[in-house]
């Protein structure tokens, strides 16, 4: 079976129920680089006084948009758990607009996967706003331990039971 | 009353439960406290909507990450004078084991709180607080 890069992104992104809840979506996967998108909520607001988003929801894209990007990647259904995430806070997200996040698998070897990000804003002019960069770092486990039916989920694009509508 | 109030309200009585209940990523994870004397305990409750790893259960490596850093600028600003909310510079974080899907603890330390910036490490745990399934350390801006 041959999935393509963001197919096989979207289906593992789909699977994690929090991502659900934040409503994060794969807007483009290719080989090494992915882009995630984080949409502007009411919820995930750490600032009420400014409406700024918590960063906490920054640090759930950067390591989902790296984590989905290692696993769209890597050849077989692998499921890697985060080693570490370093994150970088440049300045704060403006508010009503949506945050994307770039991704890029910098090296694979045979236990870690080395991975770089940074989330940025569209802004009205060309140039884009950099709010935050993360370097991440996962384990490999094999190929082996991924569970069946997990494998299952990407291979037959089966979404979580919890995350049906 | 506004946020800022809210927060003076919460820093000279102690009980910073109404201002958690103003912050609306607290809301979405669940984030609780409770104080014992000086000491704070952050608690994460067992939450569907938290976990990523749907076979393992486990909590989404993110949302552990949102809880420790909430639970970072919480303690300063219950160590600050001002009424102002500490801005993340940076965070960096290791898992140590997977969060199963069950009940958090986080506890800070403010190894540094200068009048600009500050050094908070925060360690979570689940089940016993000498096996951690993560540490991380944060610098916060408190004055620009």
């Amino acid at each position: 079976m041959s999935l393509s890069v963001k197919t096989r992104a979207e289906r593992f992104v789909s699977t994690l129920r929090h991502c659900q809840i934040l409503g994060l979506t794969v807007e483009h996967a290719a080989e090494e680089t992915l882009v995630m998108r984080l949409p502007y909520s009411q919820s995930i607001v750490g600032n009420p006084l400014t409406g700024v988003v918590h960063g906490g929801s920054l640090t759930t894209l950067m390591d989902t948009a790296c984590g989905t990007a290692v696993f769209a990647v890597l050849p077989g259904f692998e499921l890697c758990p985060t080693l570490d995430l370093r994150m970088d806070y440049m300045k704060a997200a403006t508010p009503d607009r949506d945050l994307l996040a770039e991704a890029r698998v910098v090296r694979v070897a045979s236990s870690v996967v080395f991975t770089q990000c940074d989330v940025y804003q569209d802004t009205d002019g060309s140039e884009r706003d950099l709010v935050a960069r993360c370097s991440a770092t996962f384990m490999r486990i094999g190929q082996d331990m991924t569970p069946a039916d997990f494998r299952a989920r990407i291979e037959e694009g089966m979404t979580a039971p919890e995350s049906e509508q | 009353m506004s946020f800022e109030q809210r927060l003076r309200a919460a820093q000279q009585s102690g009980d910073f439960e109404p201002l958690i209940a103003d912050i609306p990523y607290a809301r979405l994870i669940g984030l609780q406290l409770q104080r014992f004397g000086k000491d704070v305990l952050f608690c994460l409750p067992k939450n569907e909507d938290n976990i990523g790893n749907p076979i393992l259960p486990a909590i989404h490596g993110g949302v552990i990450g949102g809880f420790m850093e909430l639970s970072a600028s919480l303690q300063l600003m219950m160590n600050m004078d001002t009424a102002a909310i500490p801005k993340m510079i940076d965070f960096s974080l290791d898992y140590l084991r997977a969060g199963r899907h069950q009940d958090t603890f986080a506890e800070c330390q403010v190894w540094r709180q200068g009048s600009r910036v500050a050094n908070v490490a925060i360690t979570a745990w689940q089940t016993e607080r000498i096996s951690p399934i993560a540490t991380a350390r944060a610098h916060f801006l408190l004055k620009p």
